[in-house]
């Protein structure tokens, strides 16, 4: 075995080098990394969140630090498309690597409008369409968290784009597999998830909330193994593609997600501490498909063994 | 450009006021870095912190970085046990910092609130011709030094609250007995928590000055990514966000839209650089 192991994926139609995307909202919308690496050498770049209009977002304390991981309550901040599409996207289509740009709104119809315009823009590969912010009374996770909501948003951006489409899942549902059915039934080409999971952190000296949003989302690697059960709910429960993520440090958690049913996986807040560590992912990934003989990532995807 | 380096720790010793001064080998970021610009530290083993740790550059000298921190929360406790030899992760240089040519044929007056000093102390190596330095603090036992700074020349004026150490009284009151006979060609640098930098800002607005301040948030990835680190500032188009850690985080005084939140002084739990 010394053939170089088959790192591609095909994520409904999105041509990807290897399985490691950075998620959204913690690789900005290009530029900010851009001087440490080739951003081709990422398996995809996904966008922050980005709404039709520009959008303010939460004042500060928008993050504050937890034992293994973060709370955040950015609350969607946005340039609004028309912005992103001229001063983001030309610089992120100087690079080889396939752009999933991140879509929010408010209301169907700013699903549809945003999903639209990006869709006629040059080199955008796919849409993530996020259905499950924690920090965004409307739309956000008022859509996610209930199926018929997110099967209603998935079928009318299905309706206004040709692109993949990838609605993000929340983590805090009932049934999550029931979830990625309903949108996968709606029109959705693959799912993602996990987003945050809804936190809160008080200072005692002020007996108040330490973000200025109140409440916020959880990630980092204490999310891991939360976010692992469910990608290999989600898993068996669609045929479309699933990408998981969620306190993704090194190659392990990766591989847990693959082997959970996963077909790609995103680095998020790893990549704060250690904007590199998308690439030193999908090396790992590599070293283990060798160790153990595969001769594709895809050959792994959902090999879990069941006791 | 920004950098990540391993570093190895040259030396690593405690000095006035509590603080702590670490100096790295790291010659692709000490070779770039300015005045007023931040270096992004992660110490390996503190695996529980999902961030790195923000610090603004004390000193650079061909191959050598510098920081000074205050031990006060898990990180910067961590840091303490650095010994010459161990590396660290940086990340830097960042943001952008003061800048120098605004000092031209002007009277430099650097005002800082604790170990706001540090970038000031970098500054005032880098301009060259001395002007005078204000440095505040609650009481001298947290009063960092400014013995390096009386050599270079500048004229030094320190005030604690409790009046144990230079003048009685806050810092600002120091900086406006000065000011009425400073000279009319004046420039202010500024570091230190958000009430002393807001003070700054309306003294130049009253005065007519210009006045750059280094401002101190809780941030994120320290890049730009992440849009934890937000600040409003004046623009043409309106009011809009900025990134402390990007656009800042030293802004030009007049742009920064000050909120009634900028009146409270940070506390060692919630102010950014050297958090914890």
């Amino acid at each position: 075995m010394s053939a170089e192991p088959d790192l591609t994926v095909d994520l409904a139609g999105i041509r990807m080098k290897n399985p490691v995307m950075v998620a959204s909202g913690t690789y900005g919308y290009g530029p900010e990394y851009a001087d440490l690496l080739d951003l081709g050498r990422l398996g995809a770049f996904v966008v922050k969140g980005i709404r039709i209009e520009p959008w303010d977002g939460n004042p500060p304390p928008r993050l504050v630090e937890v034992p293994g991981g973060l709370v955040n309550a950015i609350g969607l901040q946005s340039p609004g498309a028309d912005k992103f599409i001229a001063d983001y996207l030309p610089f992120l289509r100087a690079y080889d690597v396939p752009v999933i740009v991140n879509i929010w709104g408010r209301t169907i119809d700013e699903y549809e409008r945003v999903a639209e315009r990006l869709s006629a823009a040059e080199g955008v590969a796919g849409l993530e369409l996020n259905i499950s912010c924690p920090n965004i009374k409307a739309g956000g996770s008022s859509f996610g968290t209930d199926p018929r909501a997110a099967a209603q948003v998935t079928a009318a951006v299905r309706r206004r784009t040709a692109l993949p489409l990838i609605p993000k899942l929340p983590p805090n549902v009932p049934d999550i597999g029931g979830l990625a059915r309903a949108v996968a039934e709606a029109g959705a080409d693959a799912v993602s998830l996990i987003n945050t999971i809804p936190a809160m952190v008080i200072d005692t000296a002020a007996r108040r909330p330490v973000l200025a949003n109140v409440a916020g989302g959880l990630s980092g690697p204490a999310v891991h193994a939360v976010a692992v059960k469910l990608v290999w709910e989600a898993a068996r429960a669609v045929r479309v593609p699933v990408v998981g993520m969620g306190g993704i440090v090194g190659a392990r958690e990766a591989l847990e997600f693959i082997i959970a049913g996963a077909s790609a996986v995103a680095v998020g807040t790893a990549n704060f501490r250690d904007p590199l560590a998308p690439l030193a992912v999908a090396d790992g990934i590599r070293d283990y498909l060798v160790e153990h003989n595969f001769k594709s990532v895809r050959e792994l995807v959902g090999t879990l063994r069941l006791p | 450009m920004m950098r990540i380096e391993q570093a190895a720790v040259v030396s690593h010793e405690a000095v006035r006021g509590g603080y702590r001064v670490l100096t790295f080998a790291a010659p692709a970021i000490a070779r770039e870095a300015a005045p007023g610009q931040f270096v992004h530290l992660s110490v390996a083993g503190l695996i529980e912190a999902s961030l790195r740790r923000p610090f603004s550059v004390y000193a650079a000298e061909k191959e050598r970085i510098a920081i000074m921190y205050k031990p006060v929360g898990a990180g910067t406790r961590a840091m303490t046990r650095l010994a010459p030899g161990e590396t660290v992760s940086l990340m830097g240089p960042l943001g952008r910092g003061f800048p120098t040519e605004a000092a031209e044929g002007r009277h430099a007056a650097l005002v800082a609130g604790g170990y706001g000093l540090a970038p000031l102390c970098f500054l005032a190596r880098r301009l060259g011709r001395p002007g005078t330095v204000f440095v505040g603090a609650a009481t001298a036992a947290v009063l960092p030094s400014v013995g390096e700074l009386s050599a270079l020349g500048w004229d030094t004026r320190t005030a604690t609250e409790d009046g144990t150490a230079g003048e009685s009284g806050l810092i600002t009151e120091a900086l406006d007995r000065w000011l009425a006979e400073a000279p009319e060609a004046l420039v202010c640098y500024a570091c230190g928590p958000n009430g002393l930098l807001r003070a700054v800002a309306e003294r130049a607005a009253r005065g007519g000055w210009p006045a750059w301040v280094s401002l101190e948030r809780r941030m994120g990835c320290g890049a730009g990514a992440c849009l934890a680190c937000v600040q409003k500032v004046r623009t043409p188009e309106g009011t809009q966000w900025a990134r402390v850690c990007r656009d800042g985080p030293v802004f030009n005084a007049a742009e920064i839209a000050w909120e009634e939140s900028d009146c409270v002084a940070p506390t060692a739990e919630n102010r950014t650089p050297a958090r914890s």
